[in-house]
């Protein structure tokens, strides 16, 4: 099956039910489907082939999720990008996916109008919500709101061009080189993942997901696709930048769903909620970084009525493992079993499963794991490992865990010095990299401290070449021009010298657990 | 003395911004939209908005219609002020 399906199939068993809530607007799954057809018709129209690869770098909005289903329903690739951005960031996507096709909104294709003529792939520009002024002497720019109204003919489904073992998505993560890798996702992978989610979270049609995390992050993107299989509706929020406008209209609606991230918990603990009443809240669901055990109590009183669901998993195979909410009490910091369909095991250096209690890499077999990284063999084969069954290659996550005896998975720490801040992953060496080219810096070295309320913060420390002086902005707004939002360092420390390792490198773990000089 | 404007402008450009004055918003300009402001940044601008000014703002407060653009701010902020003097 592809994950267009997901919506095919509901529009056939719903077609008057509310699929999509986005601000004032209201769609059910036959607008969807109908709107999201013409487009996929229009982009075959302007010569999207099977394969091809089309970015979407859209905030969370009814246009969005179009354009994700559509870029399905036409037998490309989806690459989703982050609305925040950088130029010289999304030229490197750009040129690493082959991307022919951009959709983005105006102001986006105006900031971003330097990079696009270094991507020579690039073909065509699609702009969301009218044209407003976007223009491009070297593509050409047509509108979302053109190839809705160009092909009003065209509300069928273009023919199926795909079979579940092609590529739907390129998602990219964070790498340890400092160079984003797409994680390669065949439709079967996403089908698999949004199924093994929807049976163990119990999604049925009668559900309503509030989703408050950006389309363009897995976490975020399958809010979308498990209501959709189901023929729940989800309400689109923009963000979680303004909770109690989000909180209001979790109420309101009556959702019964809600996927957070340990900062969205952290601010909930923050407010005062007393004016609120979530009785048909059914479940709260916490991935991207583990929830501090502190907030579990916490979070159980504001939410008396809400089961919360622990996770864990990688964009390489979306979810690994839950922890069953009757499990929460009895053991708060592990994040549970496999989900189901997946197995999960530890292996020590030598490959070998490790019996309970001992820490090891953590190893995942299944359906949803990854195809590999786009364009980069030697980290495919790092990541994908011959497995127990003939011909199969299962996912060596990087992630220490160690298991109990019944089963359960505790995480202990990550092989390389990736920083999960805000639940997105950041990589030091991509903001080192940035801060290297600052004139003056002689040495910068990024390293995460805990914060409250992002998780870990990510600080960096700096000595700069003699004589020169730069100021803290000088150096953020620097960060800023490069670097997508949540990247940018929250604290910055101006050093003399660096603490060395015997090797004479910087060591960074002097550095995380230094007080300030 | 710098108006109530001014202050609240220039603490986006400092604070958020990094004194990049290019990219200094409109009075109508949504600084969600814009990418000015996020979940962390709006409880800095509430805080820098309480003691500056004077003022308490409510949870409930903390909606787009008060906060999401330099106009949206100066109203907040002088609705806020006329009623605390």
């Amino acid at each position: 099956m592809q994950v267009e399906v997901f919506l095919e199939r509901s529009a056939a068993r719903f077609p008057d039910k509310t699929a999509l809530v986005c601000e004032e607007r209201r769609l059910n799954y036959r607008s969807i489907e109908e709107q999201s057809n013409r487009i996929a018709n229009g982009l075959i129209r302007i010569g999207v082939e099977r394969g091809d690869r089309v970015a979407v770098c859209l905030d969370n909005t009814v246009d969005a999720v179009l354009s994700i289903f559509a870029v399905l329903k036409a037998g490309a690739v989806l690459v989703l990008v982050n609305p925040t951005i950088k130029s010289e960031k999304l030229t490197y996507l750009l040129n690493d996916s082959g991307a022919r096709i951009l959709v983005a909104n105006g102001s986006s294709v105006r900031n971003l109008q330097s990079c696009l003529i270094n991507a020579p792939a690039l073909q065509t520009i699609v702009v969301s919500g009218g044209n407003a002024g976007a223009q491009s002497s070297l593509h050409r720019v047509t509108t979302l709101d053109n190839l809705l109204a160009d092909h009003s003919e065209s509300v069928q489904p273009p023919p199926k061009r795909c079979i579940d073992v092609d590529i739907a998505a390129l998602i990219y993560t964070s790498g340890t080189t400092g160079k984003p890798k797409g994680v390669i996702l065949s439709h079967l992978n996403m089908v698999a993942a949004a199924t093994s989610v929807t049976e163990y979270l119990r999604n049925t049609a009668d559900d309503i997901i509030l989703n408050v995390l950006p389309l363009s992050s897995s976490y975020g993107l399958y809010q979308v696709l498990t209501a959709l299989k189901v023929g729940a509706t989800v309400i689109l929020e923009r963000s979680f930048t303004y909770p109690h406008a989000a909180l209001r209209r979790l109420m309101e609606e009556r959702a019964t769903g809600l996927a957070i991230v340990p900062t969205i918990s952290a601010l909930l603990l923050q407010l005062d909620l007393s004016e609120y009443r979530f009785p048909a809240l059914r479940y709260l669901t916490n991935a991207g970084a583990a929830l501090p055990p502190a907030h579990i109590p916490r979070l159980q009183k504001l939410f008396p009525h809400t089961q919360l669901f622990l996770m864990y998993g990688q964009t390489e195979c979306k979810r690994v493992s839950y922890l069953p909410p009757d499990q929460l009490d009895f053991r708060p910091d592990s994040v549970g079993k496999a989900m189901p369909n997946v197995e999960a095991y530890i292996v020590g250096e030598d490959g070998r499963r490790l019996p309970p209690g001992e820490v090891g890499e953590l190893v995942v077999r299944g359906s949803n794991v990854m195809r590999g990284y786009w364009n980069l063999p030697e980290e495919t084969a790092k990541a994908l490992r011959p497995g127990p069954a003939t011909g199969e290659r299962v996912l060596h996550t990087g992630d220490f865990f160690r298991m109990d005896q019944e089963g359960y998975l505790y995480f202990i720490g990550r092989r390389d010095d990736i920083i999960k801040s805000r639940g997105e992953k950041v990589s030091p060496t991509e903001v080192e990299n940035v801060l290297y080219r600052l004139e003056g810096v002689s040495m910068a070295a990024v390293v995460g401290i805990p914060d409250p309320i992002l998780g870990a913060a990510v600080k960096a420390f700096l000595t700069l070449k003699p004589g020169v002086t730069l100021t803290e902005n000088d150096v953020l707004r620097h960060c800023a021009t490069y670097l997508e939002d949540f990247m940018v360092p929250k604290v910055l420390e101006f050093r003399e010298t660096m603490p060395r390792t015997a090797a004479g490198k910087i060591d960074k773990r002097e550095l995380a657990v230094q007080k300030e000089q | 003395m710098p108006s109530v404007e001014q202050e609240i402008r220039q603490f986006i450009i400092d604070n958020f911004l990094f004194g990049e004055v290019e990219r200094n918003p409109s009075n109508d300009d949504s600084l969600l939209e814009q990418g000015i402001v996020d979940s962390t940044g709006v409880l800095e601008l509430v805080a820098f908005l309480e003691k500056q000014f004077g003022i308490q703002i409510h949870g409930n407060e903390l909606v787009p219609a008060n906060l999401d653009s330099l106009n949206k701010l100066f109203d907040f902020v002088a609705r806020k002020t006329a009623i605390s003097t």
